[in-house]
């Protein structure tokens, strides 16, 4: 399984992203092997409108099944869902926390988006 | 003649003034354009008759799924990230999409076609002299853009006067709403808030206008004397200073022109105009 971590950072040792469109980096961790590597995403950071959208683009090109992040809007969500990503929402500090939340199976997949959209 | 009349604040008396200005010139051919799309109210002060009505469109992309091959190029393309790929398709966020056509020019499948999306409304009303403008932008819609430049073009560019009532602040709609004005008024009131957005509104017409431009001060004595002051220390002139009275409040409260209470600043407001004409650089 593939697993998608939003991060301000590369490592797995940096600090948990809440924010999904607008996350620095994407930590994009291998159940299999124990791997990981980094995506950057800060085209997004200032991007003017769809920066949720186009961070789905980029998680989805890594091939995820799963994304762990802060939240997740309704346009992210529909890609998300569409592309049948699991979406979890994890209270973490850093990188590592979240994704042991998860594969300690604290953490529940979401049903709908958790949040508003930020453009209408 | 192009007259922009715009401020940083809004509630200074914008469209008050620009019906004014758009009657003190009676019998000479005007248009007067509401470029104020997201709260266009010219209308509650002067009957559009014989109103004419307009769809405001832009062209955004529909995708042939069976024609995409899902190469990713318009989503690359795009820069206002309103399409994504899924499932080796693309698909596309029309609310994100500002209609520039990209994606559908370099699509190599031909498999975007380009549909109409409404955005707002176009309203337009033909007098004996005077020509009336205004633009509504849809509900939730935030292109305002495209509905300014539509009532923009209603004019046209040969018509003696232009009097544009433009959108309070200093962003986008402001700035689209006053460029390529002759001259441009800024309105404002001598309040702190009014001070505050009046150099704020200068600033933004000094990045963005070569424009001549003025500040009018309306009610005038109801606060102190910062944008005088202000306006002396720049060298921006002082076009004209309007009281504050009971009677042009309770007009505006009725949706009748200063003019109809105040007759006697038809000749101070043609003048006004007559002057501006003459230091944009324009022959009488």
């Amino acid at each position: 399984m593939i697993i998608a971590i939003s991060a301000s950072g590369k490592s797995m040792e940096g600090l948990f992203e809440k924010r999904f469109g607008r996350a620095p980096f994407f930590i994009i961790y291998h159940t299999e092997d124990k791997s990981f590597t980094s995506k950057d995403n800060q085209q997004n950071l200032n991007a003017v409108q769809g920066a949720g959208i186009q961070s789905a683009q980029n998680i989805l090109d890594e091939g995820v099944q799963a994304l762990i992040t802060g939240h997740c809007g309704p346009k992210a969500w529909q890609i998300l869902s569409n592309a049948e990503i699991k979406v979890y929402c994890a209270e973490a500090s850093t990188v590592k926390d979240a994704l042991e939340q998860f594969l300690q199976g604290k953490l529940k997949a979401l049903e709908n988006a958790d949040v508003e959209s930020h453009w209408l | 003649m192009k007259i922009a009349v715009a401020s940083g604040k809004g509630g200074t008396g914008k469209t008050t003034l620009a019906i004014a200005l758009a009657l003190s010139l009676e019998e000479e051919e005007t248009f007067l354009l509401d470029c104020d799309v997201e709260e266009p109210n010219i209308h509650l002060f002067l009957p559009f008759k014989d109103c004419e009505n307009k769809a405001i469109s832009i062209l955004c992309p529909l995708i042939a799924t069976d024609a995409c091959t899902g190469c990713g190029l318009c989503v690359e393309q795009c820069m206002y990230n309103a399409i994504v790929k899924i499932k080796q398709k693309a698909m596309v966020f029309t609310e994100l999409c500002h209609g520039c056509g990209a994606c559908a020019l370099i699509c190599p499948e031909k498999a975007i076609t380009e549909i109409e999306h409404h955005i707002g409304n176009l309203s337009t009303s033909q007098g004996n002299f005077l020509n009336l403008v205004q633009g509504c932008l849809d509900i939730g819609n935030p292109l305002a853009i495209p509905v300014i430049k539509a009532v923009k073009k209603a004019a046209p560019s040969k018509t003696p006067w232009i009097i544009l009532d433009c959108p309070p602040g200093t962003s986008c709609s402001m700035i689209h709403s006053i460029s390529g004005a002759d001259a441009i008024i800024l309105v404002t009131e001598p309040t702190p808030f009014g001070y505050h957005d009046l150099k704020l509104a200068v600033n933004t017409l000094k990045s963005f206008s070569n424009a001549f431009f003025g500040v009018i001060i309306n009610r005038c004595n109801s606060g102190d004397e910062s944008i005088i002051n202000y306006c002396n220390k720049e060298n921006i002139p002082i076009l004209l200073q309007i009281p504050e009275s009971r009677k042009i409040a309770e007009a505006y409260a009725q949706g009748s022109s200063l003019l109809e209470v105040m007759p006697e600043y038809k000749v101070i407001l043609k003048s006004l105009l007559y002057d501006l004409k003459q230091k944009a650089g324009q022959a009488i």
